[in-house]
């Protein structure tokens, strides 16, 4: 008899520190409904039914959740080092334009294989790059890199955007919708009538897993997280630490740069302006919410891209602001931090009366 | 002001701190508290300072019954304390450090407080400039500034800890000239130290501290044997050791000098032999940690020469000593030598496989369970380090090391560790002297230094004494060397 | 008259634009000099400045507008305080994610207020003053909320320097253990700065939406947290210097609308992205130099005088967590 609520204790425990957060973040995201004047349990039901109402929805969640998830995995890198990858968001855009790169110098490859391939490299190449420079700012140039990282995001739009209105305009002439699209053999080929790629999402699935094995079964990445936990004994152990740093931001901008290729080949068919979306920001959050640990990842992923999938619905439906899929995104994690936050000071105190 | 100290106790966890200290300081007097590393001095002026409360006891001032709830209280009863490291900010100039903290809301008196500070200047001889930026003082002239200012808030009790580390000899006359002249003055002075001559210089009555408790308290004139008796206590029976060959020559340090923001350690010249264990015997800060450092590779020499086998080391990278089989073990466990958030299966793969690609867990693991079981460690593989006591962070740190070593360099190998995981330790250090390892090793325990080291240095200061063979020493002598006088 | 020319109107105008960055500025740089980093100031303008907007529309007054925003730059801060100091959470994530969160908040809540006209800060032109040559314009022809940028400046260098308050904040930045040896309150301190600097974030949002870029719409302001923030660094984390940092940058943005025409070769992105590419590089040079390596051949008099000007360290206390033992 007296077991049971200890269990049932010890399971709120364990489940509290996720469904706490989320219970918070739709108590908080109600009161802001019923203060517009909507019902919440209408409006929780359109981004549910958004995301997944029917076959095209939960493709479209399954194809939002691939640039979500190659960020989150390069996030998850540098966060192992201890680095806030602000800058991630650049890395996108940076991709995005080696991918389109590839496609207007060499608009007339007719092998998609190739094409598409070529494209992906020349996101790699441009995400790296885009990370790398990051890197040297930081690792040499001592700069904190949030506002490194910033700074070169607002470099990276404006590139975007002088591409699209100058060398890369429209035959018809210079728009802000993009450039012109892609042809036909640089796009990823989708599965039936759908918006799905398949190969879009085999990346995703590979590089998150990739992460997960290179932080946990590589020396390098073992040494990484040395450097974010205790650089002063990692260099103590012979760790160097600005070379793995840089390394980081590279590897960061691998992942970025295919999201970004995967943006411009497999979801626009182009670029256009503000390409990277808030992914990057968004996968920050994706990265805390998980608690750094790769395996939870895909999960919160998925719940994002639903939301992010699923919200437009509410102002199609309900009038209201598709916004409100970012404050549930956003006040989840902030709720996950406060709760953890108390739930050690609240342990701690417990310790400390029972010494 | 008449301080009583009565029944202190404060324990930390399971560490007794201070078990029942009382104590009484006579207005007017300058009182030394003596001991040890740990032997409970700071934690019971910490208390009398207001930084933490204790667990039992009282503290009377003049008679009255006060309760010294912070810093800023104790302040306002009018007792000031002087830390080891002044508790300054560095980038404020030394005027805006002197007003800091004086009482009134808005307006700073800049020109009242200048004058006070160079009337105190005046009175007591010392030459500050009001207009320098505190970084740029050397450890004396921050240590007047602190007084100063201090008596500028009116204080009736100086606690001075350890004031005469880091400071120069002149600076040093200064100051006891000065705390002289205050105690005439009717204020109470406690001069808490390490240091017998000073002591014996300074003090009209001394009390001594050993492991939390009062051993002893006596008036002047007091002789360094007694004080020597009650700091240390009996010296146990030497332990016998097996003699051993010591190989070619190691380490060769010729002139050495170590240059540092707080301290400057004059030339030396030493050779350490393979096989050879040298133990580094003073007061904590006297240029043991710059000694080491300079061993290690962390910190270059600022003159001389560091020879290691026979290459030239003296300006060479930390990865180049690294290379040649040099270790160091520093005494922040947790903040220089592990990894807090890692696991000791993590360390053990970090520490020991240094090619491929790949962690190889599973032979990570056995090497992890080897050295679980070899250096008694009390955890598992997947433990994380932060997790574990703070004698098995330092097994886990001695079982981390490389295993073939020329120089291994430990600072305080068995510092909060019970006489039986000493032993086991030391067993492990001298496996690795009898393999040809030379061993350097930091420690306030005299008879640990008597025991395993073959040479003692002593360390006072900044200046470094000619080695001292440990077959031919005895701990009180060592006592008074560390107290800085010859016995 | 000169005062007509071109140039100096359009000096005027860098005056102008720059005021909200100069709240922003100095409001974040109070609460890091006492050692704590607010770094949700791209949501909390954002979300002050719809806050601020909305307040004033539905009353009227634009002296609610400010209040209102303040209030939230305010509450938005001592949640990033209190999170950092009560609950020992980073206070680094904890304002990014409020960053994110106030953003897309103000999107949601001002979305019926997108593009209404509302009540603005009335022009002020003081008599006299505004005769003045090249100085009139720039200075004494304006608005309330660039006066009072003008004094929060001279006022918080004046608090800095010249108060024991000032010295306090000092202290408990650069060094809380020795502050609160001293017997000050360094977490109550800290709680109160950043309170202070949070309501001076507020006042940035609603200098925007009532002053200089009038009205709401979607990411309003968005960009601008972000430039405050970089201001702090780049100014040394002294008030003249955060508000000329401030200045620059407005005058890096208004230069682009000028060179355009002048130079029409240049793509207009170049302009766009100059202030922020500039920003990383003044980043680089403020970081690279060390004054004291610099002067210390140098007289005293001398190097005093340029390890004063050179300094552009941050507190050394910013970020890190005090507590009493």
């Amino acid at each position: 008899m007296s077991s049971e609520p200890r269990f049932g204790l010890k399971l709120w425990y364990k489940v509290s520190p996720v469904l706490l957060p989320v219970f918070l973040a739709l108590a908080f995201a109600s009161v802001l409904l019923l203060g517009a004047d909507a019902n919440p349990l209408e409006a929780f039901g359109s981004i549910v039914s958004g995301a997944f109402g029917g076959v095209n929805n939960i493709t479209d969640v399954a194809m939002s959740m691939v640039p979500l998830m190659l960020c989150s995995a390069g996030m998850l890198i540098t966060f192992a080092a201890g680095l806030w990858n602000i800058g991630i968001e650049g890395q996108i855009i940076a991709g995005a334009i080696g991918a389109t790169f590839v496609v207007q110098t060499f608009p007339d490859i007719t092998s998609p294989a190739l094409f598409i391939t070529l494209v992906l490299l020349g996101g790699v190449v441009g995400g790296v790059f885009w990370g790398l420079l990051l890197g040297l700012i930081r690792a040499y140039g001592g700069v904190n890199e949030i506002f490194a990282g910033l700074g070169l995001n607002y470099v990276g739009q404006a590139i975007t955007n002088y591409l699209i209105l100058g060398p890369w305009k429209r035959a018809e002439g210079a728009t802000m919708s993009g450039t012109e699209p892609f042809p036909e053999a640089a796009r990823m080929s989708t599965l039936g009538d759908t918006r799905a790629s398949l190969l879009a999402i085999i990346l995703a699935v590979v590089a998150i897993v990739a992460v997960y094995y290179l932080l946990r079964n590589t020396r390098w990445g073992l040494r990484l997280k040395a450097i974010g936990l205790n650089d002063e004994a990692a260099r103590r152990l012979g760790i160097k630490d600005r070379k793995s740093l840089l390394m980081a931001f590279m590897v960061a901008g691998i992942m970025a740069g295919l999201a970004g290729a995967v943006q411009v080949t497999a979801v626009r068919y182009r670029l256009i302006p503000g390409v990277s979306g808030g992914i990057g920001y968004l996968s920050q959050l994706v990265v805390l919410l998980s608690g750094l640990r790769a395996e939870i990842v895909p999960l919160v992923v998925a719940f994002f891209a639903a939301v992010q999938v699923g919200s437009p619905r509410l102002e199609l439906r309900l009038g209201l602001d598709a916004s409100l899929g970012g404050v549930l995104q956003a006040s989840v994690v902030f709720f996950f931090v406060i709760v953890r936050g108390i739930r050690q000071r609240l342990a701690e105190r417990r310790l400390a009366r029972g010494q | 002001m008449q301080i009583e100290l009565d029944g202190i106790c404060k324990a930390f966890g399971s560490v007794q701190a201070n078990s029942n200290i009382s104590l009484t300081v006579e207005s007017g007097t300058i009182h030394g508290l003596l001991g040890e590393n740990g032997a409970g001095k700071t934690t019971l002026m910490k208390v009398l300072t207001g930084y933490i409360s204790c667990d039992s006891g009282s503290i009377y001032l003049d008679g009255r019954l006060v309760k010294v709830g912070s810093p800023a209280v104790a302040t306002r009863l009018g007792i000031g304390m002087l830390h080891q490291d002044p508790l300054d900010v560095p980038r404020l100039s030394v005027l805006q450090n002197f007003c800091l903290g004086s009482p009134g809301f808005l307006r700073l008196y800049r020109r009242q407080s200048r004058q006070k500070l160079l009337d105190l200047c005046q009175r007591f001889g010392f030459e500050l400039d009001p207009d320098e930026l505190v970084r740029n003082l050397t450890m004396g002239e921050r240590q007047q500034l602190e007084l100063l200012r201090l008596l500028n808030m009116g204080v009736r009790t100086i606690i001075l800890d350890e004031p005469t580390t880091g400071i120069s000899e002149p600076q040093r006359v200064l100051l006891f000239k000065t705390l002289h002249k205050l105690a005439d003055d009717g204020l109470s002075i406690i001069f808490v130290s390490h240091k017998l001559k000073e002591v014996q210089e300074l003090c009209s009555e001394v009390t001594v501290l050993r492991q939390g408790q009062v051993s002893g308290r006596i008036r002047a004139p007091f002789t360094s044997d007694a004080l020597v008796e009650m700091m240390f206590g009996q010296c146990l029976a030497r332990n016998q050791r097996s003699q051993v060959q010591f190989g070619a020559p190691l380490l060769r340090l010729e002139d050495a000098a170590i240059r540092s923001y707080r301290l400057d350690v004059a030339p030396f010249s030493l050779v350490v032999r393979a096989g050879e264990v040298i133990g580094l015997a003073g007061l904590e800060g006297s240029g043991q940690r710059l000694f080491m450092e300079a061993c290690a590779g962390i910190r270059s020499l600022s003159a001389g020469h560091l020879v290691l086998g026979n290459k030239e080391l003296s300006s060479a990278p930390y990865a180049a000593f690294r290379r040649a089989g040099v270790s160091y073990v520093p005494a922040a466990r947790l903040e220089e030598g592990l990894i807090p958030g890692m696991t000791l299966c993590e360390h053990f793969a970090l520490a020991y496989q240094k090619q491929g690609i790949l962690v190889d867990w599973e032979s990570a693991e056995v090497l992890t369970r080897t050295r679980i079981g070899d250096y008694g460690i009390v955890g598992h593989p997947d433990t994380c380090v932060e997790e574990l006591s703070g004698g098995n962070q330092q097994r886990a740190l001695l079982s981390l090391l490389p295993d073939e070593l020329s120089l291994l360099l430990l600072e305080h190998p068995t510092r909060g560790l019970d006489i039986d995981s000493s032993a086991r330790i030391w067993a492990r250090l001298l496996e690795r002297r009898n393999q040809g390892s030379a061993i350097i090793f930091t420690s306030t325990d005299l008879d640990e230094l008597v025991d395993y080291a073959d040479r003692i240095l002593v360390f006072s200061g900044g200046i470094i004494s000619e080695p001292v063979s440990s077959s031919e020493v005895t701990c009180e002598q060592l006592g008074y060397m560390i107290g800085g006088s010859r016995a | 008259m000169v005062n007509d020319a071109l140039w100096v109107k359009t000096l005027a105008s860098v005056i102008a634009a720059g005021s909200p960055l100069v709240f922003a500025g100095i409001g974040e740089m109070l609460n890091e000099k006492a050692g704590i980093t607010n770094l949700s100031l791209d949501g909390s303008i954002l979300l002050s400045a719809m806050a601020g907007f909305v307040a004033a529309y539905a009353s009227g007054s634009v002296l609610w507008g400010f209040a209102a925003a303040m209030a939230v730059g305010s509450i938005i801060a001592l949640i990033v305080a209190s999170s950092s100091i009560a609950l020992k959470q980073d206070q680094v994530a904890v304002g990014f994610v409020l960053t994110l969160l106030c953003t897309d908040l103000s999107t949601f809540l001002g979305k019926s207020y997108v593009s209404i006209p509302g009540p603005s800060v009335p022009h002020l032109t003081i008599p006299v003053l505004a005769e003045l040559p090249v100085i009139g314009p720039m200075f004494f022809d304006q608005n309330i909320v660039v006066y009072a940028s003008f004094i929060l400046v001279l006022a918080a260098w004046f608090w800095i320097n010249h108060t024991r308050q000032g010295l306090n904040l000092r202290a408990i930045g650069e060094r809380p253990e020795s502050a609160f040896a001293r017997g000050l309150p360094v977490n109550r301190m800290r709680y109160i700065y950043t309170a202070i600097g949070g309501a001076l974030v507020g006042c940035a949002g609603a200098a925007y939406s009532l002053s200089v870029k009038l009205g709401w719409s979607q990411g309003h302001t968005a960009g601008f947290g972000w430039v405050a923030l970089a201001i702090v660094i780049f100014g040394g984390w002294r008030p003249v210097r955060v508000a000329l940092g401030a200045y620059l940058f407005g005058a890096l943005k208004s230069l682009g609308s000028i060179l355009q025409p002048v130079y029409p070769n240049i793509p207009s992105q170049v302009f766009q992205a100059a202030p922020f590419a500039l920003m990383v590089v003044a980043l680089l040079v403020v970081s690279a130099s060390n004054p004291d390596k610099l002067g210390r051949y140098l007289p005293t008099g001398l190097r005093r005088a340029l390890a004063h000007i050179m300094d552009a360290s941050g507190p050394s206390g910013l970020g890190k967590r005090f507590e009493q033992d």
